[in-house]
């Protein structure tokens, strides 16, 4: 499936500081296109596209406090989370609240 | 030379003393301007009348002056702001909560476009490291309060506004009496527990509330508490560990980018005064100046569940007067130095200068990340930060043995020490922590970092 996946607000130093990665990922196992959840994501972005600092980026099985996740540009708290289905082509942000000023 | 220290510290505050007089003077020169135009402006009218050639100076229902009109033309001139915004942006308060890299910005348009009354709220003092992003300040204000210069720049450019001044740090005591004097908040501060209090404070007042952020080469903007919209616990329900919250102060920021930012943030209250347009409310602004992208998207309503502004909320006045913001957030505000290391394991900046002047054998390693490093350091010092000790530590044994071996030649036979440094003698201290639970019983950190080096042995060392 390809995605594309964007890092912001300082999350990208935390994947090579690369901000935007085009990538395909593999369904896992048994998993039909349209079972592809946020939570399938995360687990495959923390495997590849993580190479530091891991807390940073989640806390338990989601994002930590204080990141926004954009499903094509949508707040996936409207899209149900880590329920919301991705499909291909789906962009999808990650992005750091910024505090500073 | 010594001698004139005293002198030239005279001379500076006699011209502080003096820059402030001015400033004081071009206010009253400015007021008096502006109010002999009024007065010319009225002479004129009745001197019109009374020759009864012209009818006298219409009774306008909007209720701008001629000088108003004309002042304001051009936005009188928008047919989608027209007379009606102007006369509602007159009537209008905002407060502006800090005077700095959003605020500067945000005041000048705000106080220029004609908001009736505009408060300023800020602790802090201007410094040379800020002219770069908090443009409403000038060299002559430096060491003087942010506010006291804002509102001088404000009155400069717009004499017909009443400009009020708090010289005082935003807290639970005082927030509620201050921002309820306003119809709209505007938060241009610089860290978390001071997001989350004024939020909190304006879903208790229900105020709508104008936040922007910029860190780096990014920004962020949205309007909280609107028209039945999210706050700002609504979207960040729990605070970020205090790792992911960095101050511009550490980890910089380009100065033009909180200045779009701060540019926009007059844009929505001013949309929000004269009731005009779409606020940007359920909706959120990220700016990404390196990509040169500007993108805006949904984000979620208000919570039902928010412990703040949701349903079942038993979050009151009393709650929030009581509520301790930095041990919610675990963000200090008045940040203490860290003491993690014994006496034993420190020295002092004056110390160290000895120990160089001994010629004693050591290794000064500098624990700053690189691009710090390149600005400026300290002569034969070994950079690796601290980020990357562990998997650079075999230079540090290296350059140990280098010392060393130079060291058997000279007959010597101690062993060199290794003595650590940073900014500001914090993460100095890790670095050393860390290298002893490695065995590297020498190591010491210089108390302070190169900020104390140059306040206690070489004012010349520039610091940033």
């Amino acid at each position: 499936m390809q995605l594309t996946l964007e890092f912001g607000g300082g999350l990208e130093l935390l994947c090579d500081s690369e901000k935007i990665h085009k990538v395909n990922v593999d369904l896992p196992n048994g998993a039909e296109s349209d079972d592809f959840t946020m939570k399938h994501l995360l687990s495959w972005v923390r495997t590849n596209l993580i190479k530091e600092r891991p807390e940073m980026f989640m806390k338990g099985d989601t994002v930590r406090p204080g990141v926004l996740v954009l499903v094509n540009d949508c707040d996936w708290e409207l899209s149900g989370q880590l329920d919301t289905r991705i499909e291909e082509k789906d962009v999808i942000v990650f992005i750091s609240t910024l505090h500073g000023g | 030379m010594m001698s004139n220290g005293g002198d030239s510290s005279e001379i500076i505050r006699e011209l502080e003393e003096l820059k402030l007089k001015k400033a004081d003077i071009e206010h009253r020169i400015s007021t008096l301007e502006a109010k002999l135009q009024d007065t010319a402006a009225v002479e004129r009218y009745d001197a019109v009348s009374n020759g009864d050639s012209y009818p006298t100076a219409p009774e306008l229902k909007h209720g701008l002056s001629p000088d108003q009109i004309y002042r304001y033309s051009r936005q009188l001139l928008l047919p989608s702001f027209a007379v009606e915004g102007q006369s509602n942006l007159l009537k209008s308060s905002v407060l502006v909560i800090g005077a700095g890299g959003l605020g500067s910005p945000a005041l000048l348009y705000l106080a220029a476009c004609g908001v009736g009354r505009l408060g300023i709220i800020d602790h802090d003092v201007v410094e040379l490291n800020n002219m770069h992003r908090q443009i409403i300040h000038t060299e002559a204000f430096i060491g003087h309060p942010k506010v006291k210069s804002a509102a001088t720049a404000c009155r400069s450019i717009n004499s017909t506004i009443k400009v009020d001044e708090y010289v005082e740090a935003l807290r639970t005591s005082n927030a509620l009496e201050i921002l309820s004097q306003y119809d709209i908040i505007v938060d241009a501060t610089d860290n978390p527990p001071s997001r989350y209090m004024i939020s909190d404070c304006c879903v208790l007042l229900g105020k709508p509330l104008v936040s922007g952020a910029a860190l780096g080469m990014e920004g962020q903007l949205t309007v909280y508490n609107h028209n039945g919209g999210p706050c700002y616990r609504c979207l960040f329900p729990t605070p970020p560990p205090t790792s992911a919250c960095q101050r511009c102060s550490d980890s910089g920021v380009l100065g033009v980018v909180p200045g779009v930012i701060g540019c926009l943030q007059a844009l929505e209250t001013i949309k929000l005064a004269s009731m005009v347009g779409e606020p940007l409310s359920e909706r959120m602004l990220l700016f990404d100046a390196l990509s040169a992208r500007m993108r805006i998207v949904k984000i979620r309503g208000r919570s039902s569940q928010c412990t703040v502004c949701g349903d079942n909320s038993s979050f009151n006045k009393q709650t929030f007067k009581d509520f301790d913001y930095e041990d919610f957030t675990q963000f200090p505000l008045f940040a203490g130095p860290l003491n993690l290391l014994p006496a034993e394991s420190r020295i002092s900046s004056t110390e160290f200068k000895e120990i160089l002047q001994k010629k004693e054998q050591h290794v000064l390693l500098d624990v700053r990340p690189s691009h710090h490093y390149k600005i400026v350091s300290l002569p034969d010092s070994l950079n690796i930060p601290l980020a990357n000790l562990e998997a650079r530590l075999n230079e540090l044994t290296s350059a140990l043995k280098e010392k060393e071996d130079g060291h058997v030649n000279t007959g010597s036979c101690t062993n060199p020490s290794v003595y650590v440094v940073c900014r500001r003698g914090n993460d100095s201290q890790r670095a050393v922590q860390y290298l002893r639970e490695l065995g590297f019983d020498s190591a010491k950190d210089i108390i302070g970092g190169l900020e104390a080096w140059a306040a206690n042995v070489n004012p010349n060392f520039p610091t940033y």
